[in-house]
């Protein structure tokens, strides 16, 4: 197993507090080694494998590919596998948290399950045309593709539902994410689900409930901004209710 | 809110965008070295440019502030569905009566006054 | 949990926008009331304004100018980010719109005093 880098002597530990629990529970303090190059990923790792094994929390890839690693981190969803120590410590003081808005499974773990449930229900998903005649021609330099483009990043690593106002206000909120992808596949020239899609991004909780709060758009790993492609799809929704084809 | 409410909410906001600027503008003229009524009826009176002006002001407010309520009661309060709907749009009725009659009490000069 | 986002600049402006158009929305009747006294004769207007020329009434009268400028000047900035192309910078953006706005509320009490 790889040696971690020497701990910096002259530093004092981090006190870092951890969510222990569900909704309801404690924060936990740890006293954590500074080191060289520190992650947040680090310090949760050394925790659960030095400290408390009975930490739950969720990583996969390490290196800022995959989002499983999203959590609070001193008030801002982040990806600990991408965050430094040093960047965001408050002093010494690190407060972990599980994402807000989700439910909780365990400590830093979160329950998805609802966040996809949104995304299918804002109709995020590919709907092929019945019959194919042709190839589609689809120019990447098209304002289409451009736009679609914009958002195909996404991960679904949950930061920016995390991070909305308007999902903790209201929970039938689709949320950006969903919303985001709805706006994607609008784009999408070769989709043909778009008048049941515009229809599931009207509804009450749709896009009108963004009021640009810009949250999304500043705490996105990929820096995608949902609150424009929610802004295409408030565009959209308009232009279908004058009756014209988006 | 449904698509029309919205798309007229939008609507009637880059209305007023100009409107209110208008407004603004002829405020600040307006009140320097103390308001009277002479000196804004003397401006208003059978101005047909200001008439028409206010008139459109009202259409496009009374289009505007009840949507606006609307989303903030929906959002804000439990209350929501049909009955909301039905105040708010008395509340529109009550603005563009109100200032319909507001636009026409400086429109009109005295001998033609009426209520 | 995290409560953070409540000093975001976007959270402001949205609330400050919305803050404002009830104020606005409550203000309406009241003034096209005191309008329509025009109705009886210039004299009512002019006794309306003479009893409303107290400082207390100039600030309010203030705050509501304040308010106008406030729900003009974010309500460009909501309609910008749904119709406009250009992406902004949520921070300098919404500290434009409030100093614009301010700017107005300044203008207004120094040729109201």
């Amino acid at each position: 197993m790889p040696r971690e880098p020497e701990s910096t002597a002259s530093a004092p530990d981090l006190r870092v507090q951890v969510w222990r629990g569900l909704a309801e529970g404690n924060f936990q303090t740890f006293a954590v080694p500074r080191r060289a190059h520190q992650t947040i990923l680090d310090v949760v790792t050394e925790i659960q494998r030095d400290q408390d094994p009975t930490l739950s929390y969720r990583f996969a890839c390490r290196v800022g590919m995959c989002g499983s690693c999203a959590m609070v981190v001193n008030g801002r969803p982040r990806w600990t596998c991408r965050t430094r120590v040093s960047e965001v410590a408050d002093g010494d003081t690190l407060r972990l948290e599980p994402l807000r808005n989700f439910t909780v499974v365990k400590d830093l773990a979160v329950d998805m399950g609802a966040f996809f449930d949104k995304w299918r229900d804002a109709k995020g998903h590919f709907v092929s045309r019945e019959t194919q005649d042709d190839f589609h021609i689809v120019p990447p330099s098209s304002p289409e593709r451009r736009a679609a483009d914009a958002g195909i990043d996404c991960i679904g690593c949950g930061v920016c539902h995390s991070a909305c106002d308007v999902v903790a206000w209201n929970e039938n909120y689709l949320g950006p994410a969903p919303l985001n992808r709805a706006w994607t596949l609008l784009n999408d020239v070769r989709d043909a689900g778009n008048d049941a899609r515009i229809e599931a991004v009207s509804g009450s909780a749709g896009c009108h409930a963004c009021h640009s709060h810009m949250n999304c758009t500043q705490f996105c790993p990929r820096g995608i901004s949902p609150t424009y492609s929610i802004a295409g799809l408030k565009r959209a929704m308009m232009k279908r209710a004058l009756g014209a084809k988006p | 809110m449904t698509a029309i409410l919205f798309l007229a909410q939008r609507a009637s906001a880059m209305v007023l965008a100009l409107f209110v600027s208008v407004h603004l503008a002829t405020i600040i003229y307006a009140v320097r070295g103390g308001l009277t009524a002479g000196e804004v009826l003397a401006r208003t009176r059978e101005n047909h440019l200001f008439f028409a002006f206010y008139l459109l002001f009202v259409l496009a407010v009374s289009v505007h502030a009840p949507i606006g309520l609307r989303n903030v009661i929906h959002e804000w309060t439990p209350w929501q569905g049909r009955s909301l709907d039905v105040v708010l749009a008395l509340f529109s009725l009550m603005l563009l009566v109100m200032g319909v009659r507001a636009a026409v009490a400086v429109y009109l000069p005295p001998e033609v006054m009426f209520g | 949990m995290m409560r953070a986002s409540n000093s975001q600049p976007g959270f402001v402006a949205a609330l400050l926008h919305r803050l404002a158009g009830i104020a606005l929305a409550v203000f309406l009747p009241l003034h096209f009331w005191a309008l329509s006294g025009a109705l009886n004769g210039a004299d009512f207007l002019d006794k309306f304004l003479k009893v409303t020329d107290t400082p207390l009434v100039k600030c309010v009268e203030l705050g509501i100018v304040l308010a106008l400028a406030l729900h003009l000047m974010l309500g460009l900035r909501v309609l910008a980010i749904e119709f406009l192309p250009v992406r902004e910078r949520t921070r300098v953006a919404v500290s434009i719109c409030l100093a614009a706005a301010f700017a107005v509320g300044l203008v207004f009490l120094l040729n109201v005093v």
